[in-house]
């Protein structure tokens, strides 16, 4: 469809001549459409947010006023939430807990961006025996929910003696264990020319040096978003943690926060609600770094389309 | 540099399709040769079975002394110029050009001075900074030149280079490789070139030899005016020329000269075509190019008369569309040299120039009037 007329009305405004009386019309119908437009989104933006935003605000109210009012904003803001979540009733400190996490998301994000960007190159790009076969078995574990293999899981972990550490946690992971990501991974190679692939070929690359050099910088938009996935999801398991590990000290933020729930006999809300808030802050400083990068998307632009 | 043998070279897909029939074709060192022939022709399956993107199911392919046939593309001594271009998107234009050589651990000064060298070749050199998807397609084409360049390869395999560009920079670009090719040669350092394409503008304004290929098998090798002058057979004298060769099924007789039957039309042809065949009667396929056709008022004798039935008018010379018998023959003539525009439904005759004429055997479709010649 083409526009018989420009509904900018930055346009309209820069012209010389005098608006005509169609002109006002029109740039104020466009003025109150976008008012009505933006209000929509606002108000239904607040809603999805309102939970964040009250969980912000009473994790700086005292204990007694979270379940006063409705509002989020605290009436006598203090700090007594923050200062003793991170106490916590254990020997530990929530810094050991953040720790601990951080020790199994690490190895985890990119012991999978590592195996799941190989074997996704495998099965996009090469043809071997038993290829259909084994991809249908990849695609087949997608489809099995998580909790039928966590009972068998967990006999073959105490059979190796990995119980109580953080192997079981990230090793499966790290060896391409998760099918979802080998397969957004195929996906997105498929759409990616191969012809590039074959210049450095002609080039004298081999496979491996086409794969670091071609391959996964086209596939960087993909990539980070699968560690981000992976970041998130590892930040937020608490059945994984709570199934393996035993043992307070190695306890990560998921299970911590549960713990002082356990713990007190009269929960202290305002203690959990900060400690929420911040086991919340790394999953979206991550997500709003690397959103630049997954936005960017670099896989076009050496082919001419 | 170094020649190129490709030994009854086969091709069959794991389906059981034979993409490749057995071809043997010889590119001299220093030669341009042209691949040429329709879609599906299997001439950039050819391309890649000599780049080693593609395995060869049968035969053997020669690079100089080596036969390459299991060497991996990258130690064959060739570079390649891919239809897309194939850049690197995330490298700027200057590690596209060093890509190779720094694979090679080639030490820095000589990989600069390398890209300087090609960059001035090529005239890209305020672009090597740029990344890939700031160049225009040109610009782009001309990095992917200068990506085969400067390798120093013994073998440069282009496969349809030019076809995305729009026409003008296409006609420019030719030019440009062609220019490249005989500068090189000059220079001292020949470069052996092989060039697919679909497009008879360029196999016949490049190519030094021209291969024309139709369904997995070479129909012909020779150079462009040997092609367009003497076509070995049907295919080729179909497939090269624009508008291209009228062929209708004809019958052939010889009473002291030849006469040629079209429907109920028979006209005899002198002009020395009794001395080029090599068979005297039979079906055969009658072909003439469309300028090598005269128009003739109606009733001239040794001519077929027809019905206009198309008038394409192209400022310096027509396209008349003439049915004789159901079969549509194609005319060009120069418009200047007619006093007026012949009009659809108008009758007119058709005098086919003797030693112009081409006889091909129905069945085999080989041409039958090359004796002699």
């Amino acid at each position: 469809m083409t526009a018989s007329f420009d509904l900018n009305p930055q346009k309209l405004l820069s012209t010389s001549e005098p608006a005509t009386a169609m002109e006002i019309k029109l740039r104020r119908r466009s003025r109150i459409s976008s008012a009505m437009r933006y209000s929509v989104l606002l108000i239904f933006g607040l809603i999805m947010l309102y939970p964040l935003i009250w969980l912000i605000g009473a994790s700086f109210k005292t204990n007694s006023e979270i379940f006063a009012s409705p509002s989020f904003w605290p009436k006598d803001p203090t700090l007594s939430g923050y200062i003793k979540g991170w106490e916590t009733s254990t020997p530990y400190t929530f810094g050991r807990f953040f720790w601990n996490t951080f020790l199994i998301i690490t190895p985890k994000v990119i012991g999978t961006a590592i195996s799941c960007t190989l074997v996704a190159y495998g099965f996009a790009r090469f043809d071997f025996p038993g290829k259909r076969i084994l991809f249908m078995t990849v695609i087949a574990t997608l489809l099995l929910p998580n909790v039928v293999t966590r009972i068998p899981q967990y006999l073959l972990f105490r059979d190796i003696g990995w119980l109580d550490s953080f192997l079981p946690l990230w090793v499966p992971s790290a060896v391409a264990g998760d099918a979802f990501f080998v397969f957004m991974l195929i996906q997105f190679l498929r759409a990616i020319p191969r012809d590039m692939e074959e210049a450095a070929r002609v080039d004298g690359a081999n496979t491996l040096q086409t794969l670091v050099y071609i391959v996964v910088p086209m596939l960087m938009p993909a990539i980070v978003s699968v560690c981000l996935f992976q970041f998130m999801w590892t930040m937020n398991d608490f059945l994984g943690p709570l199934i393996y590990l035993s043992s307070i000290d190695k306890y990560p933020v998921s299970l911590a926060l549960k713990l002082s729930i356990d713990t007190t006999e009269a929960f202290d809300w305002n203690q959990i609600l900060a400690m929420s808030v911040l086991a919340l802050a790394p999953s979206l400083t991550v997500f709003f770094i690397a959103q630049k990068y997954f936005i960017e998307g670099i896989s076009t632009g050496g082919v001419k389309g | 540099m170094a020649e190129l043998q490709l030994k009854s070279v086969e091709k069959t897909y794991g389906s059981g399709f034979k993409a490749v029939h057995g071809i043997n074709l010889t590119v001299q060192e220093g030669e341009f040769m042209v691949l040429v022939g329709p879609s599906g022709c299997a001439k950039s399956t050819t391309l890649r079975m000599i780049a080693g993107l593609e395995t060869i199911t049968g035969g053997e392919i020669r690079i100089g002394e080596r036969v390459v046939n299991d060497i991996v593309p990258g130690k064959r001594g060739i570079a390649m110029v891919f239809q897309n271009y194939a850049l690197y998107p995330h490298m700027k234009v200057k590690n596209n050009l060093s890509f190779g050589l720094r694979l090679k651990r080639r030490p820095k000064p000589e990989i600069n001075d390398a890209t300087q060298d090609v960059s001035k070749v090529l005239e890209i050199e305020e672009l090597l900074e740029r990344l890939p998807k700031q160049l225009s397609g040109g610009q782009a084409q001309r990095v992917a030149v200068g990506r085969a360049l400067i390798k120093h390869p013994e073998v440069f395999l282009f496969d349809e280079p030019l076809s995305n560009l729009d026409a003008k920079l296409r006609a420019y670009m030719r030019v440009r490789i062609t220019d490249l090719h005989k500068r090189l040669k000059a220079e001292g350092r020949p470069a052996t070139v092989v060039y697919v394409t679909h497009d008879q503008v360029e196999a016949m304004t490049m190519g030094d030899r021209i291969c024309v290929m139709r369904e997995g098998h070479i129909m012909q090798v020779a150079d462009p005016v040997t092609l367009y002058e003497r076509p070995a057979n049907a295919f080729v004298a179909g497939f090269i020329g624009m508008p291209e060769m009228n062929l209708v099924d004809a019958v052939l007789t010889t009473n002291q000269v030849p006469h040629i039957t079209i429907g109920d039309q028979t006209i005899r042809v002198d002009e020395g075509l009794g001395e080029r065949l090599s068979e005297t009667t039979g079906p055969v396929k009658f072909g003439i190019r469309p300028q090598h056709l005269e128009v003739c008022p109606q009733g001239t004798e040794n001519a077929l008369s027809g019905t206009v039935t198309t008038v394409e008018f192209l400022g310096h010379e027509i396209n008349l569309h003439i049915g004789i018998h159901g079969q549509i023959f194609v005319a060009v003539v120069p418009s200047d040299h007619l006093t007026a525009i012949p009009k659809r439904g108008d009758a007119v005759a058709l005098k086919p120039i003797g030693h112009r004429i081409h006889l091909f055997d129905r069945y085999s479709e080989q041409n039958i009037s090359l004796a002699g010649l």
